[in-house]
């Protein structure tokens, strides 16, 4: 089902570690403005950045998208991490706990997914990544 | 942003003011290791408090930090993890196996104090 923007999206563009943290910042935010309690602020800015650091570390420079979203009445926030870097050869693999390509804990994917409510990649190999994430308000 | 470090009797205290980048924690990581050698400390703490995201970058530098100390000869304790913090931290599966942690600065230095009994000296006590 589509759900509606309700708000302007925030875009940030990531190229560098401090990208990361001005997109969970923003993040934040966004949510607060929604008015998640802090609890899933917390949990919203710690998914932000393990999606933006996986562009940092694997696609080299990507985007981040933050909207506030509606759905019949629940409001929540959907973020999108795009890059079109080197795209995942193995979604399977990449989404088991421990696995990594780049020396990390091989969490990121797969604890993303249990942090948010909702979780869909999309991969192209040579072509790029795409993670659309959300988190309904309670 | 630098992280800044006191230096209070045989310990290092490093409070962390506002979110790092990868590469502050990386400072921090480094300069840690090279101080408790330098300053001959027994002890290290520190204080996540300000910390709103802790995420497995940050998790696994701060475990590199304790480990490292470790085998410098010291002892180091996390202090201050948020309860929001700590609750994003478990949902993505990270974990501080290994490392002290305690509630917060006063709780730390107890736990140092109680580990090398304060003189510097570790202190074995039998049970």
């Amino acid at each position: 089902m589509r759900s509606a923007l309700i708000a302007d999206e925030v875009r940030v563009s990531i190229d560098c570690d401090a990208d990361i943290v001005s997109a969970r910042q923003k993040g934040r935010q966004l949510a607060s403005q929604c008015g998640f309690p802090s609890t899933d602020l917390a949990v919203v800015a710690t998914a932000i950045s393990e999606l933006a650091r996986n562009i940092v570390r694997y696609a080299v420079r990507g985007e981040v998208i933050l909207r506030l979203v509606d759905n019949n009445g629940q409001r929540g926030i959907e973020v999108v991490a795009a890059d079109d870097g080197p795209g995942i050869p193995d979604i399977g693999l990449a989404m088991q706990d421990g696995y990594s390509t780049s020396g990390g804990l091989g969490l990121g994917l797969p604890g993303t997914r249990r942090l948010m409510d909702e979780f869909e990649i999309t991969s192209k190999f040579g072509k790029g990544t795409s993670v659309t994430v959300r988190r309904w308000k309670r | 942003m630098q992280v800044p470090i006191l230096k209070q009797g045989a310990y290092l205290i490093a409070t962390v003011q506002s979110a790092l980048t990868d590469e502050d924690l990386r400072q921090l990581r480094d300069a840690l290791v090279g101080q408790v050698s330098k300053v001959r400390a027994r002890g290290v703490i520190v204080d996540v408090t300000a910390l709103d995201v802790i995420d497995s970058f940050a998790t696994r530098t701060l475990r590199d930090v304790a480990h490292m100390i470790k085998l410098r000869g010291a002892e180091t304790v996390i202090v201050g993890i948020q309860p929001e913090v700590a609750f994003s931290m478990v949902k993505l599966g990270l974990t501080l196996e290994g490392v002290a942690t305690s509630l917060d600065l006063e709780e730390g230095l107890a736990y140092l104090n109680r580990k090398g009994n304060g003189s510097g000296y570790e202190v074995r006590t039998h049970r």
